[in-house]
Order: structure tokens, then C-alpha cells, then sequence
């Protein structure tokens, strides 16, 4: 909202999900320090998103039978979406979505595996709503600011990933290199930074890292669950050198052990790892194109303070965002609006500017979908592509015109509450803009904008030209490329 | 016979007409005629294609003993015939309409396609069969650069991508290619109607035209957004289409059908784009049936039923299939049933101008041959993936290969037309 100071704007663009009525309260009157500790020592905030779910004034859940979120994936996707609107914690959810992308696990493999229930309960489960481990989902918010170290071994344990991966049936006779492959060319080191050879060792070191089912199983039984489970006769107990250090003093050896102390070599494999250089300047750049600016290069210097700092706090993101979000690469100007927004940010922002009431959150889906992010469906195991890679004239439209969707569906209460700004032309122009907040305008689509709200005849301020009116406008800037970026 | 000085003359120079003059005016014609209708689909299997259970080396014993359960039963196998080594292959038996193709010798089959120290990641393996640089996952595309050679001011619809996202190898430098794919959403919804709701698509056109100065992230989004509603009207005309055939009901025969519906109304891009997905099978892949046969059977029966399409229409000659994947997978399947990454892969190419056959040869897959790499454990590339490309664009589209390319690949390219 452009009522905020610019700077606490900006913040809860990049740290947050925009500001609506409720963040304009709360940070009004908030410096950018003290706002940049509310939002990254958010477990002073009340966990309290999941509650207000069905409160009449607030976005709507609906679902063909009882809302299930811990084992229906629409009923999900919906949860999570009141959450991005609702959370009084949006940098838990904001990190949740950067490590869906990071540690990028689609949904539909795993219904294949086990079913629509397992695999909604194995992507989204709250932790303790049902038997058996929590969703991949509920570790990313868990851990949304911890150690990376701990959430890539978590990842490792996970359900969801270890059949997404294939992990569950990698075993000591017949190595799976999925996993193996994709925790060190995605998940940490990238590519150039190990060998094939490393491969064939990774995939060893996380044989019998499997899966096992709970007592009595059924697939539709919500309280039936898988597990990881550590077979120490599937591990290959073999010793497994590397290209690149596995041990502080240099050595590349993971040595040869049996039984249960094998389960160690993961441990080491995934230690080292997050401890890489290559790690830390990976996350280093991944984060200033999510939180600083994907218009600009990351700055070498921004690059190795971060990484550094994320070495030095032994691979916690906690102190490495606060970092980010108070330092002057974050600050700079020239960055606001530098970041093309992904779906979910689009459609949580609009939803927060323009009104939530009576909007039900199933209706996103496919809007979400044609944008190209469904959560919990990403394209590949390497995430969506974001930044420019959001934007095609498909994309695009399913942007525009799902601006469209919900001014058509919150036409009243807009029109209502913009009333009394209303009675000129130019009043309604402001309010709007001070309501949906785009990247600057320049003066030709402001003078386009001026000559629509022209176009329906003398401004009379009339209750029907303030409705088609206001709606129209909310619908051209919510679809403008000036909205899309953030 | 005596000849006349003037009739030396005459034939003199009319046979350095036909040696000289005249091939290069056919060749003016070619561009402005034929070429100027000639159209290449592009489609990508999405997560690296098991080559190997694609077109099948059925009488090599080490294909059943490293594949002991998801190797194709020889006696299912669609046969081909041998390859130029008198290897003997076959395709899946999910791809009977493909096999009528070869058999009309329509479908080239191009073996052991790929190019040194092949990457086994998805990501970067993709970039680099997009930009056509082994040594470059960033930049422009060769369909891209194909694009810019093209006369300006460029047609909106140059090009059509079926689907959502941009690839790499339609990035272009100064072409933007719409993406267009669902007929219900290709349309400028409006919270109001008539006047107003016109209004407001003219003013969205309108601002999108900004062309932002000073802020090109700006412009680029623009771009799309301009792009989309110029387009919107001309693609509500293709999504309309009434095939011949019954297209499969699934996202790769509606993409295909939509190219079907652009080419027949006369949209006249010159590249479309599809893609589908589902290739990374490091498990549970199947032997004739299961997973593999489930893509299989998407790709044969959606690609036969747009043969035959466009066969009906009339326009296949003018019509032509490239099929590509990043990577082929390794010889001996994991312990999940399905196989990893690997390196060379194949590529087809389908349609009515198209020299079919067995281009290329099979890897002996035999630990220890010099056809394999990796200690045995993946398939060595034979052919460049860019020869191939050189000669669709040099052969089909009708433009230099070498500078699109960056190089010249047409030694040893498979001369599929």
C-alpha cells in the first residue's frame, strides 16, 4: 500500500506478501529496523493463521466435502494461500515458498506412488493433525530461518522427497542416483563443483535411507503413514571418496562402516555439503534474487559478505536475512519493484489490496495454474523458472485476467469503500493508487488510465460510474506490468 | 554436324544460364514460395528419454542382461530393419503409428544423437540443446536466432510456443514468441461489459505499449502483455479448429492439434513449440507396458493422429517433426526399476518432405565397446545434435546454418532431407 513509508513497503514486498489493511496497522508506525525484527523474529508473532481459518472476514476456504488440508491437496493449496494472505508471521511463509522452490517435490509423482490421502498427508500434514511424520511443507516453515545443514538432512528423511527421488528404493545392490545427484547439483554445491564419480559415491552413501509403512497400512486410511527409516543391510558399508573435502581436515574419504553407524555417511555427505564454499555463494545469489533484485547482478561484495556470514553462523539463514533485509543493497532504491513477482506473491498481494471479502480461495487454482505455479506442483525437481521466466503472453494474461476475476468478485465492497474518495475523477485516481500499489508509472499509461476513467462520459460521481469505473481501473493496474513487479 | 558460331553462342550461354543465372533465381522463388510455407514443430520430451527402450536393439544380448526387467521382449518389438552397422533394431510397441510412418519412410530415426562430455543434468543439458552450445547454458536460442534472421517488422505470430514458459531455445534477441495453449483462458476477461469492458482492453493494449525507458524489465513485461493482446483474436481463430483425426484426450494431443488448427487456418508461423514430460523414469518404468509404454503411447498416438492431420489437409509436405530430449539414460537399469541419467540420445524427424530411415548407428552395448563411454555405463554420441539442426535450417528453413550456430555442423549431418 503506498500509504506505508516507501522502505516498509519494499520489506514486506520482498519479506512479506504486500500490505494490506492489517499490515498498514500494524507497521504504520514502525521504523524499518523495528519492522525488519518483527517479521524475521516472527516467533514472537502469534501462530495463530491456521485458526482464523473460516472467520467471516477473512478470505474463504471452500471444499466439496469437509475442508481437509492435512490430506486433501486442494484443500492445501487453500490453506497455504490464507496463510500467505493471512499469516501474522508472512516471512515463515515466505521462506516456506523459497525452499518449495529450492527443495522443489511435486505432488503428483506421489500420488502415483500412493495415493491422493498419503500423498496429500506427505506434502502438507500439520505437524501432530494426524499419525506419522509431518508434510514436506510443515519442514519448510519449521525451518524456514534454522540451520540449512539440519533442513537438508531433514529433506533427506523426508516422505515426500524420498519417494519423489526415488530414495526408498535406493539399496546397496542396486544404487538409485536420483537423490544422490540432485542433493549436490540442486539442493547445495551446483553444477561444475563435483564429478560423475561423485555421483556414483552420493548414491551409495544414501543407499537404504528408505521407506517404511506404519503397522497395518492402507493407502485411504489418514491415519496409515510412511516413514524414513535407516536399513543398515541395504547400506552399502563400503568407504566412498569424493572430488571435494568431506572432513575439516581435508579428507575426501567417508570411511568403510556396517551396521548402524553407516547411517553416518549421509550425515558427513550432507555436512560437508551445506559447509561448501560453492553452498554459500550459491544461497548468497539465490537470495539476492529473491529478497535484493533480479534486475541487478548480484554484487561480488554482497556475494562473499553473505556467504560468509552464512559459514560463519554455521549454515543459519536466520542471521543471514536480517543481514540481507537491513543492508544497503536491500535498501537502495533502485531496487524496489526489481523482482518479477511469482503467481502465489501476485495473487496474495492483489487479494490483500484489493479485498478478500466473500472470495473463496478454490477459485485460484486454476488462475494459479495458468500463471504457471500450482503449489505443490512445480515442473521439475529444479523448481519453476522464475524471474523473467514467469512472463509469456499465456502467463501474462492468466495474470491480467485474473485481476479481472477478483474485481469482478469484490465490485461492491471496492466500489463502496472508494465512495467517498470518488466524487472526482481525479479523488478516485488517487485513492485507487494509493490503494493498488504498482512500480512507478510513467506518464503515458497515467494518461491512458485518466482518458478510461474519461471514457464513460462527464464524471458524475454516480453510484454506477463509481462501480464500472473503480472496478475497471483496479482491473488495468492489477494487470499492468507495473503490478507484476514487486 | 557443323555448328554455327551463333548457335554455340546460344547454348553457350544457356548453359551457363542453367549453371549460373538460373539456380539462383530458383533459389529467390524457392525463398519466396516454397520456403516461405515451409514449418517446423519442435517437440521436447521433457527428463531425458530412454533412448535405448525407444528404438530397441533387440538381438544384443547385454541389452536383456543389464536390463533384466524393463527390457522390451524382442518378440514385441515394431522392427525397422538394420542400420548402416547391420545392427538390428526395433521401435516400442507403443509406437505402431510412428512404425507406419518409417514404413512410408517418412520417419528419420537419428541414433546416438548428442556432443562431447554430454551433461547429465537436466537443467544445463536442456540449456545447451536450446542454445546449441555445448559450452553455454545462457543466452539466446538457435530457434531464437532463426528468428531474428527473419525480415522485419516480424510477425507476432512467428512463432507459437504451446506452452507455458518460455524455452531456452526460442529465446531470442529481439522476437518475442507468445505462448499460447488453453482456448478458454487466450481472451481479455473484463469486470464489465460492453463500452466499458472494450475500453478497458484499448487502454490494457494501450499502457503495454509503454515502452519504459530506462527500466527494460519493465519493457520486457510490457512486451508480453502487448504481445498477448494482439494475438488474441488471430489464436481464437486456430483454437477453433475441427480436426479430420480424433486427437488423444491429453495435453500433448491438444497441444499438437492446436499446431494442427494454427497451420490449417494459415497462421503461418514458422516454428511451433510443444513439449511433454515425465521422461525422468529412474523408477518403476516397465517393460512394454507401465510408465515407459504409458509415454510411449502419448507420444506415438499423438504425433500419428497430427500426421495424418495435416496428411488430410494437404499440407505434410510442407510440414516437418524434430523430436529431442536432453539426454538419453544409462545402459543397465538401477535398482528402482528404471534408469538414471546418461548421454546420447535419439532424435526423429517426421514428415511428407522427410528421407526416413536409420540414420546413424546403435552402440554395441557390450562393456568395453568403443560405442559406449562413462566405463561402459552410457551410450557415446555419434552424431551432433547441431548437424541436425544445421540441416533443418539450412535444407528446411532455407537459412545459413553457420551463423546461427556459431559454427559450421554440416559434416556428417544426417541428410534427412
Amino acid at each position: 500500500m503506498a500509504q506505508l513509508d516507501p522502505d516498509i513497503d519494499h520489506l514486506l514486498r520482498r519479506a512479506g506478501f504486500g500490505a494490506g489493511p492489517v499490515e498498514v496497522d500494524t507497521f504504520g508506525r514502525m521504523s524499518p529496523s523495528a519492522a525488519i525484527a518483527h517479521l524475521v523474529d516472527y516467533e514472537g508473532r502469534p501462530d495463530d493463521v491456521d485458526a482464523r481459518i473460516g472467520r467471516p472476514d477473512h478470505a474463504q476456504v471452500v471444499s466439496k466435502d469437509l475442508f481437509s488440508p492435512d490430506t486433501d491437496i486442494e484443500d492445501a493449496r487453500q490453506r497455504w494461500l490464507f496463510r500467505m494472505i493471512h499469516s501474522r508471521r508472512p516471512l515463515q511463509e515466505k521462506m516456506a515458498l523459497f525452499w518449495h522452490n529450492h527443495f522443489a517435490t511435486a505432488y503428483s509423482k506421489l500420488n502415483v506412488d500412493s495415493g491422493a490421502m498419503q500423498a496429500a498427508k506427505m506434502m502438507a500434514c500439520r505437524p501432530g493433525a494426524l499419525r506419522g511424520p509431518q508434510g514436506q511443507l510443515e519442514l519448510f516453515r519449521q525451518n524456514a530461518l534454522g540451520s540449512f545443514r539440519e533442513l537438508v538432512i531433514k529433506i533427506a528423511q523426508d516422505p515426500a522427497m524420498l519417494v519423489w527421488l526415488d530414495g526408498k528404493s535406493n539399496t546397496a545392490a542396486r544404487p538409485q542416483e536420483n537423490f544422490g545427484r540432485e542433493v549436490m547439483e540442486l539442493f547445495t554445491i551446483g553444477v561444475g563443483h563435483y564429478t560423475e564419480s561423485d555421483v556414483y559415491a552420493a548414491a551409495r552413501v544414501f543407499t537404504g535411507w528408505n521407506l517404511e509403512r506404519s503397522e497395518g497400512y492402507r493407502k485411504d486410511d489418514p491415519q496409515s503413514y510412511q516413514a524414513f527409516r535407516f536399513s543398515a543391510d541395504d547400506h552399502d558399508a563400503g568407504a566412498k571418496t569424493f572430488s571435494f573435502p568431506i572432513y575439516g581436515d581435508g579428507t575426501r574419504t567417508i570411511p568403510e562402516r556396517g551396521g548402524a553407524a553407516g547411517m553416518q555417511d549421509g550425515i558427513d555427505l550432507i555436512t560437508a555439503l551445506a559447509s561448501h564454499p560453492e553452498t554459500a555463494r550459491r544461497l548468497a545469489r539465490k537470495f539476492w534474487s529473491f529478497f535484493v533484485s533480479e534486475v541487478h547482478q548480484p554484487d561480488p561484495e554482497f556475494v562473499e559478505r553473505t556467504a560468509a556470514l552464512y559459514l560463519q553462523a554455521n549454515t543459519e539463514i536466520r542471521p543471514v536475512v536480517r543481514f540481507i533485509l537491513g543492508s544497503p543493497w536491500f535498501r537502495d532504491p533502485s531496487v524496489r519493484f526489481a523482482r518479477y513477482s511469482w503467481p502465489p506473491e501476485f495473487v496474495a498481494r492483489a487479494i490483500k489490496e484489493v479485498g478478500w471479502q466473500g472470495f473463496a480461495l478454490d477459485q485460484v487454482r486454476t488462475p494459479l495454474a495458468n500463471m504457471g505455479m500450482l503449489l505443490f506442483e512445480p515442473p521439475n525437481v529444479g523448481g519453476w523458472p522464475v524471474g523473467p521466466g514467469w512472463f509469456s503472453t499465456a502467463t501474462m494474461l492468466a495474470r491480467s485476467n485474473f485481476g479481472s476475476q477478483l474485481v469482478s468478485q469484490q465490485k461492491a465492497p471496492l466500489a463502496a469503500s472508494i465512495a467517498p474518495e470518488a466524487q472526482t475523477q481525479n479523488g478516485l485516481m488517487a485513492a485507487m493508487l494509493n490503494r493498488i500499489t504498482t512500480a512507478p508509472l510513467d506518464s503515458n499509461p497515467r494518461q491512458v488510465l485518466s482518458s478510461y476513467l474519461a471514457a464513460g462520459g462527464a464524471w458524475t460521481g454516480s453510484e454506477e460510474q463509481i462501480s464500472t469505473r473503480a472496478s475497471g481501473l483496479a482491473r488495468l493496474l492489477v494487470g499492468s506490468a507495473e503490478y507484476q513487479l514487486i | 554436324m557443323r555448328i554455327s558460331r551463333r548457335l554455340f553462342i546460344r547454348d553457350g550461354v544457356a548453359t551457363v544460364t542453367l549453371g549460373l543465372t538460373a539456380p539462383a533465381f530458383l533459389t529467390a522463388i524457392a525463398q519466396a514460395q516454397t520456403l516461405s510455407s515451409r514449418r517446423l514443430v519442435v517437440v521436447y520430451l521433457g527428463g531425458g528419454n530412454d533412448a535405448l527402450n525407444t528404438l530397441i536393439p533387440y538381438q544384443d544380448p547385454n541389452y536383456y542382461s543389464r536390463r533384466p526387467t524393463i527390457a522390451i521382449p524382442a518378440g514385441q518389438v515394431l522392427q525397422v530393419g538394420a542400420d548402416a552397422a547391420g545392427r538390428v533394431l526395433g521401435l516400442h510397441p507403443r509406437l505402431g503409428g510412428l512404425r507406419n510412418a518409417f514404413n512410408e519412410g517418412r520417419l528419420a530415426l537419428v541414433q546416438r544423437a548428442g556432443y562431447p562430455n554430454s551433461s547429465r543434468s537436466h537443467f544445463e543439458a536442456t540449456d545447451i540443446f536450446g542454445t546449441a552450445n555445448p559450452n553455454t547454458s545462457t543466452g539466446s536460442g538457435w530457434l531464437g536466432r532463426y528468428l531474428d534472421t527473419l525480415p522485419r517488422p516480424v510477425d507476432a505470430l512467428a512463432a507459437w510456443n504451446t506452452t507455458g514458459d518460455t524455452p531456452r531455445a526460442l529465446v531470442s534477441g529481439q522476437v518475442g514468441v507468445p505462448a499460447i495453449s488453453n482456448a478458454s483462458t487466450y481472451r481479455f476477461a473484463s469486470p464489465n461489459r460492453g463500452a466499458a469492458a472494450t475500453q478497458e482492453r484499448a487502454a490494457a493494449q494501450a499502457m503495454a505499449a509503454n515502452p519504459a525507458p530506462g527500466r527494460p524489465h519493465l519493457a520486457f513485461v510490457n512486451s508480453t502483455s502487448r504481445s498477448a493482446i494482439e494475438t488474441i483474436d488471430r489464436a481464437a481463430q486456430a483454437l477453433a479448429y475441427s480436426p479430420t483425426v480424433t486427437y488423444p484426450n491429453n495435453g500433448f494431443g491438444l497441444a499438437l492439434r492446436t499446431v494442427a488448427g494454427a497451420i490449417t487456418v494459415g497462421i503461418g508461423s514458422k516454428v511451433y513449440w510443444v513439449q511433454t514430460g515425465g521422461y525422468d523414469t529412474h523408477a518403476d518404468q516397465g517393460a512394454g507396458g507401465g510408465a515407459y509404454g504409458g509415454l510411449m503411447g502419448t507420444l506415438g498416438d499423438g504425433l500419428w493422429a497430427f500426421y495424418s492431420d495435416i496428411r488430410n489437409r494437404g499440407l505434410a509436405n510442407d510440414t516437418t517433426v524434430i523430436v529431442f530430449s536432453e539426454f538419453g539414460r544409462r545402459i543397465s537399469e538401477n535398482g528402482s526399476g528404471g534408469t538414471d541419467h546418461g548421454a546420447a540420445g535419439l532424435m526423429m524427424v517426421l514428415g511428407g518432405s522427410v528421407r526416413g530411415g536409420l540414420y546413424g548407428t546403435a552402440a554395441s552395448l557390450r562393456p568395453g565397446d568403443p560405442t559406449l563411454e562413462n566405463n561402459s555405463g552410457d551410450v557415446r554420441y555419434e552424431t551432433d545434435f547441431r548437424s541436425v539442426y544445421a540441416r533443418v535450417l539450412d535444407h528446411w528453413l532455407g537459412v545459413n546454418s553457420v551463423p546461427i550456430l556459431n559454427g559450421d555442423f554440416r559434416a556428417g549431418a544426417p541428410a534427412v532431407f
